[in-house]
């Protein structure tokens, strides 16, 4: 079908390119549009790269528009495909291999290259730079491979990728230049915080390095610096600098700067053909942020959707590191200089640092390391330049008593334009969401979240986006934006226990009955919630829901994403015998299990059972569930202790099987792992578990708090004690305060954090009754519970309706 | 396009749990069948429309509405619409009862 359409050509299917098309169609933009995009992937999001290769997110995970998008669109696609130039005469996109498009408009959105270092070596194998997947697969197949990394550049990029090596357990050395990290955003107070942090987190430095030769055959191993030192790495990341990628616009003859000059319409130099993005240069500006390219993109679609528009103008930039316990920011300008006026705090007992630049008292940059709540607020102030009064002092810097206060700080969303980008990461502007607060009524974040995805991603967005709610509710804000366990209900937790105990609900149904929820049954979050809640007020009268139970709760096995499941028996203690091992060895060759892997927690998962013969290999094994997949004890770690062990003077081993026999089965708030040691060499690793032991000469210290996973934190010492009897009482006392008061998904990491070590302390430790009491309260309610897969096995209509497949011809 | 379809007996009402879906193959064909508390049944192709696919049958109901069981997507169980921010759409087969037979249109 032909059409008279205008035909709109887009060149680089990345961020900016395809934010300016998903802004066009929004417009009604009425245009045949063909994308080229040089990568094998739909359009996805790169910042997320950081995360990919930290480990939380996948490379699915990060796509933002798939396939489908672009067909409902009528987009037509070409992957794989780079352009080569443009011709102006006969008005034609031409590719690399012999495509070409006809085009009324072009936008050249081909962002930047990484900056390679022009030394010698540096063309050698296991030389990567940081930009798109390939470079992120690279890293991650280098990583299983060798084990000593360098990543020069000790900027935002190269400490991300730093990071996301050490992660992947890599020996990993930043190399960098100068003597200060990020010293493009951070003045060197801010940056020397920032290096002793990473530091604790196992990354290497290497500063005021200049490399002047990669070394090696054709693979490299290692990096020799101008000083004549040298660095042993299989592997090396530049992170130095991006560099426009211009050769399209050079190759079509177009004004080519550092980047392609643009005017405040991001039109180039030649008729019809714009660009926005890294590759553009706008008064002498070049951007490497997503922020200022959506700002540029709403301006060219509206612009090329016949809207009207006010030009765009440039933008100020900030920072945020995405690495987690790591929170640095800054705005603006951030080196003091003899003409700015300097406001800075810097605590280093709470490792925190506060640092605002005025110019005649005007606030031009902003610097925070540590305590990041300010940096909404303090990025719009930037910004708009605003000048320094003692209402925004006492807010920004706190007046040192209860001062502040939330209402003022509606104050700079209000004059923040409607077209201003508030979620960069998925360029939802201020706009959006105040028309979706207003036309739905919305009065929680998360509600925002789910209409317009704006804090999905990073989360730094949102301080701003509460501040709009906030603003856009007014009055009506205090009482009504209160949040409560999930969108269904603005009650808390502790008033929706608080409810269930006044007036004795006893069924998810009728708790969300009875107190009003919005959603009848639910949801996701709130359901499986509500019916751990119960569980732990009746531990004799609930009836357990499974319909409110996430699968692997339901099913007593691990999904996993092709629907086949893991089955995971107990080994107490993390001991196991021959005979054990040789039924386990047995069912997983009858049933064909995909993997036998030794887990983290010392046991054996059985990986890749299908649906219907998990029941199966559960009766063949004949051994208890090891809950692999609850909110509920699932192992005790143990050393060797005593009973082996030439530094033992503990029997860890007895006592990590006695306590897991002890504490099986009852449910958690959130997934509950301990550890016994033998003495305080610590080999089991109790500093990361909830409840960790460590054997000594005179009994047991005792530790709680603790998580390895992704918030890491290192557990406090509770208390010691003499005998084992007085250990299973503090552990019944710590577990069953846990399992009152915490929150559904909360591990004790954050509850500790939530209650403070303090009041943890006087509940159990000070108070023997109460102590005693708690302990009881556990007793009787692990009295309740029964192994779940003897309970499935003898229950045929259950188990068929959840397991069977029924076979229709 | 309707008139093209064959129905299938499925089993009976007491088969099925209350929100809690089930896996019924017809002619090789996977559906994952879910009652909700209110009796009504809605019958899916039992593979996620998320770009990772995966199975539904083992997802979270409330109401209409499923929680799918690997990326939490809201899924509308009458029209198969993954609901906002997330996009796509399940295949979805009528479902009717009959005394307490359940019948499947593919
Ligand atoms: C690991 C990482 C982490 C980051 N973290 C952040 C962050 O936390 N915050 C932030 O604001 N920014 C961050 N950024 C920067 C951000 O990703 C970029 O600013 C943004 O992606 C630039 O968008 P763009 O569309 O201009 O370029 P790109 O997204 O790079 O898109 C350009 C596309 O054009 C294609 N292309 C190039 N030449 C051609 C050709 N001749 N023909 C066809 N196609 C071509 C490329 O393959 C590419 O897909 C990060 C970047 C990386 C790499
Ligand atoms: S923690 Fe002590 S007792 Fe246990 S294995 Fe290590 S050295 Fe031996
Ligand atoms: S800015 Fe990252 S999620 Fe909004």
């Amino acid at each position: 079908m032909t059409s008279n359409r205008e035909k709109l050509v887009l060149i680089g299917n990345g961020m900016a390119g395809v934010g300016t098309i998903e802004q066009i169609l929004k417009l009604g933009g009425n245009y045949d549009i063909t994308v080229f995009g040089s990568e094998p992937y739909p359009n996805y999001n790169r910042i997320m790269l950081s995360y990919v290769l930290e480990g939380s997110k996948n490379v699915d995970d990060i796509i933002l528009n798939d396939w489908n998008w672009y067909k409902e669109n009528g987009i037509t696609l070409h992957t794989g495909t780079a352009v080569t130039r443009i011709d102006g005469e006969s008005r034609k996109v031409i590719a690399e291999n012999g495509l070409t498009a006809d085009y009324d408009k072009v936008i050249i959105a081909t962002g930047s290259n990484s900056f390679i270092l022009p030394i010698p070596g540096s063309g050698k194998e296991g030389v990567v730079g940081f930009r798109d997947i390939a470079d992120c697969e690279a890293m991650l197949q280098a990583a299983k491979e060798y084990n000593k990394a360098a990543v020069i550049g000790g900027g935002l990029l190269g400490l991300e990728a730093a990071k996301g090596l050490v992660n992947l357990g890599m020996d990993v050395t930043v190399v960098h230049l100068m003597e200060d990290l990020m010293e493009r955003q951070l003045d060197h107070t801010a940056a020397s915080m920032l290096k002793a942090e990473l530091e604790r987190q196992g990354v290497k430095f290497a500063m005021g390095k200049q490399t002047v030769e990669l070394t090696g055959e054709e693979r490299v191993s290692g990096l020799r610096f101008s000083d004549g030192t040298e660095l042993e790495a299989q592997f090396v990341v530049m992170a130095v600098g991006i560099k426009p990628n211009v050769d399209v616009a050079k190759a079509s003859g177009i004004e080519v700067n550092r980047g392609i000059v643009v005017d405040d319409y991001l039109q180039t130099s030649l008729e019809n053909v714009y660009s926005v993005g890294e590759c553009a240069e706008h008064r002498g500006a070049c951007y490497g942020l997503v922020a200022p390219l959506f700002e540029q993109g709403n301006v060219l679609a509206k612009h090329l959707s016949g809207a009207e528009t006010k030009p765009y103008e440039g933008s100020v930039v900030s920072t945020k590191l995405k690495i987690s316990g790591v929170d640095v920011f800054s705005a603006g300008e951030f080196i003091d200089t003899p003409e700015h006026t300097v406001i800075s705090a810097k605590d280093d007992w709470k490792r925190t640092y506060k640092k605002i630049l005025l110019k005649d008292n005007m606030i031009v940059g902003a610097v925070l390391f540590g305590d990041v709540t300010e940096s909404a607020n303090l990025q719009k102030l930037v910004k708009q330049g605003s000048e320094m009064t003692d209402d925004i002092y006492a807010d920004v810097m706190g007046t040192g008593c209860c001062g502040g206060g939330g209402a003022k700080k509606t104050a700079s969303v209000e004059s923040m334009p409607g077209e201003e980008i508030v979620c960069g990461c998925n360029g939802v502007t201020k706009k959006a969401i105040v028309d979706a607060i207003q036309d739905n009524g919305f009065t929680t974040v998360d509600e925002i979240k789910a209409c317009t995805g704006a804090t999905r991603s990073c989360g730094g967005c949102k301080p701003v986006v509460e501040q709009i709610l906030q603003y856009v509710l007014g009055d009506g804000f205090e009482q009504s934006a209160k949040t409560g366990i999930c969108g269904c209900t603005t009650l808390s937790r502790d008033e929706i226990v608080a409810e269930i105990r006044a007036k004795g609900l006893t069924t998810t149904k009728e708790v969300m009955n009875v107190l009003g929820w919005k959603q009848e049954e639910g949801c996701s979050k709130c359901r499986p919630a509500v019916n751990y809640y119960l569980g732990m007020i009746y531990p004799d009268m609930h009836e357990d829901e499974k319909e409110s139970r996430f699968v692997n709760e339901r099913m007593s096995a691990n999904i996993q994403k092709d629907g086949t499941f893991t089955v995971v028996p107990r080994m107490y203690g993390g001991v196991t015998t021959p005979e054990d091992l040789k039924r386990i060895a047995d069912v997983s060759i009858k049933y064909d299990v995909k993997v036998v892997k030794v887990t983290g927690g010392q046991r054996l998962d059985l990986i890749g059972v299908k649906k219907e013969d998990v029941p199966k290999v559960w009766e063949e094994l004949d051994m208890p569930s090891g809950y692999a997949y609850a909110k509920s004890l699932r192992t005790v770690k143990t050393c060797v202790g005593s009973q082996f062990c030439r530094f033992g003077t503990q029997d860890s081993m007895g006592v990590g099987a006695m306590l897991e026999r002890k504490y099986e089965r009852l449910d958690f708030p959130a997934k509950f792992k301990m550890a016994v040691n033998g003495c305080p060499r610590n080999c089991a690793e109790s500093c990361t578990k909830d409840i960790g032991i460590v054997g000594n000469d005179g009994g047991w210290e005792v530790f709680i708090g603790g998580n390895g996973g992704i918030k890491p934190r290192i557990a406090d010492s509770f208390c010691k004690v003499k005998t084992d009897e007085e250990l299973v009482e503090i552990c019944s006392a710590v577990m069953q305060y846990y399992r009152e008061t915490g929150n559904y998904q909360e591990r004790t990491s954050e509850w500790v954090e939530r209650l403070g070590l303090d009041q943890i302390k006087s509940a159990i430790l000070d108070n023997e009754e109460e102590r005693k009491a708690l302990a009881q309260r556990i007793d009787f309610a692990l009295s309740q519970v029964n192994d779940p897969w003897k309970k499935m096995l003898n229950d045929d209509s259950t188990r068929s309706a959840l397991f069977e497949k029924a076979e229709i011809r | 396009m309707e008139a093209a379809r064959q129905t299938y007996a499925a089993g009976k009402v007491q088969d099925y749990l209350k929100q809690i879906g089930r896996v019924v193959v017809i002619e090789g064909k996977e559906l994952a069948v879910f009652r909700t508390s209110g009796d009504e049944f809605y019958a899916l192709e039992n593979r996620n429309p998320h770009p990772k696919g995966g199975p539904l049958a083992e997802g979270i109901v409330s109401g209409h509405y499923l929680y799918d069981p690997l990326y939490d997507w809201k899924i509308d169980l009458r029209t198969g619409e993954v609901q906002a921010p997330d996009k796509g759409q399940a295949t979805v087969y009528p479902v009717h009862i009959d005394g307490d037979t359940i019948f499947i249109g593919i």
